[in-house]
């Protein structure tokens, strides 16, 4: 129960520095100016949410392994919040990309792959909506938790083969990020923020999850 | 070698229960004229609109129609109340699972085989000239669909609402097969070698192995009562 709390302000305390240094500290960028302060919420969105359904994947495999129930629960939660992450994304980038390449969307490879990622999860989260036995709509989404989990570096090159205009990942690049440092820093502190807020949502929403059973018994 | 046998018996079964209706088989192929017609509307009837639309089309053609004939799947226990009867069957369940992705695997080819020659005639697509580079295409891209297609089959006959759930599950997943299948579609309609796109085929080479096994590993979890 206090861990939890805990747990909540540390992600509080983490997103106010998160703030200060993406509007504050940072400096503006040269050629995009102010916008590009945006990426302080996109790119830490999307990499929690990678973490989120990589989550999802493991919790899925224990729960066919081992049918425990804390497991099921896991995955459900994580995919929950994954999805949640990977709509700030999308939200952030379309806000980003107006004044940036002039349009709110276009069929960009990652922004391709990442939408169709986030509608393989939306389509997780309706299984388990549709199906009213527990133990049954655990199993499936088990299934469909890896199968989903699997198809994502499928997805990733091909699309990428079909078109591409995204600029490279600046982070998980070989060799030194080609950046001022206080950018990466403050970028860093975001991802860190990001991964609490993640782990407070998850344990909160987990432990719903285990209310709402316990409830319905 | 047991294995091997009792994944022919479900396709079997499936195959003479086919032959003797010939229902899905039939509604199929009236489904896909109906595409046809649906298409030539669409584009109307610029040659060259109708020419560079050509692959996608008919990777649609085939998609539309596995939709229909995928989602059916596993009416036939579920409607029959047989669906005990696959779980009482001895030994390893995803044996049930391979007959059954091979079932689908041929009606699929067969409508695909029903597609080819209704473009041919309709669109004046130059079957002879293509068909053997068409062939691995066109049998890669299917045994990932109805790898999947099968699998989620068999989650979604349980589902109140199956006709709507499955292609919302289906699809997203399956589009790494269908960029694959239509590029590749594209360079041999275009007069292309094939290992000008030997990277797609070996991209969907390697979905149809990931999904398989993916379907042999977790089909038990899918099948319990």
């Amino acid at each position: 129960m206090s861990l939890q709390r805990g747990l909540g302000w540390l992600a509080v305390a983490g997103l106010a520095a998160g703030i200060v240094m993406a509007l504050g500290v940072a400096p503006r960028e040269a050629t995009q100016g102010n916008v590009q302060r945006i990426m302080y919420v996109h790119v830490p969105a999307i990499l929690v949410a990678y973490l989120a359904f990589a989550v999802v994947l493991v919790a899925s495999v224990i729960y066919l392994w081992r049918r425990v129930d804390g497991a099921d629960r896991l995955a459900h939660a994580s995919a929950e919040v994954g999805v949640v992450f990977t709509g700030i994304n999308i939200a952030t980038g379309s806000i980003w990309g107006k004044p940036t390449w002039g349009t709110w969307w276009t069929w960009d490879a990652r922004l391709t792959s990442v939408c169709i990622m986030f509608v393989i999860y939306l389509g997780y989260l309706l299984l388990r909506a549709m199906i009213e036995d527990r133990e049954r709509a655990a199993r499936f989404a088990a299934v469909l938790g890896i199968v989903a989990a699997l198809d994502i570096p499928l997805v990733h090159f091909s699309v990428s083969w079909w078109r591409t205009l995204h600029q490279p990942s600046t982070l998980l690049r070989p060799g030194r990020a080609p950046m001022d440092p206080t950018f990466v820093v403050a970028l860093t502190i975001n991802l860190v923020a990001f991964a609490l807020l993640y782990a407070y949502f998850l344990a909160r929403r987990a432990r719903l999850l285990k209310r709402e059973q316990e409830v319905l018994a | 070698m047991i294995y091997a046998r009792r994944a022919w018996i479900v396709l079997w079964k499936d195959l003479l229960s086919e032959r003797r209706s010939k229902e899905t088989l039939n509604a199929l192929f009236f489904f896909a004229l109906l595409l046809l017609f649906l298409f030539q509307f669409a584009l109307g009837a610029d040659r060259e609109r109708l020419v560079a639309a050509l692959p996608g089309l008919l990777w649609l053609g085939f998609i539309l129609s596995g939709l229909v004939g995928l989602g059916r799947a596993f009416l036939a226990e579920r409607e029959n109340d047989c669906w005990e009867g696959l779980l009482l069957a001895p030994g390893d369940k995803s044996a049930i699972y391979l007959g059954k992705v091979a079932g689908n695997l041929l009606l699929m080819l067969l409508v695909a085989a029903i597609l080819l020659v209704l473009f041919a005639v309709f669109f004046n697509l130059d079957l002879g000239a293509h068909l053997l580079p068409l062939a691995p295409v066109i049998g890669l891209g299917t045994i990932g669909f109805a790898a999947v297609g099968t699998l989620f089959g068999a989650m979604t006959a349980h589902v109140r609402a199956r006709e709507l759930l499955f292609p919302v599950l289906l699809l997203p997943v399956q589009v790494p097969v269908l960029l694959g299948a239509v590029k590749a579609t594209e360079a041999v309609l275009l007069g292309e070698p094939l290992a000008a796109v030997g990277h797609w085929l070996g991209l969907l080479a390697a979905a149809d192995v990931i999904y398989l096994t993916a379907g042999i590993l977790t089909f038990d979890a899918v099948l319990e009562a």
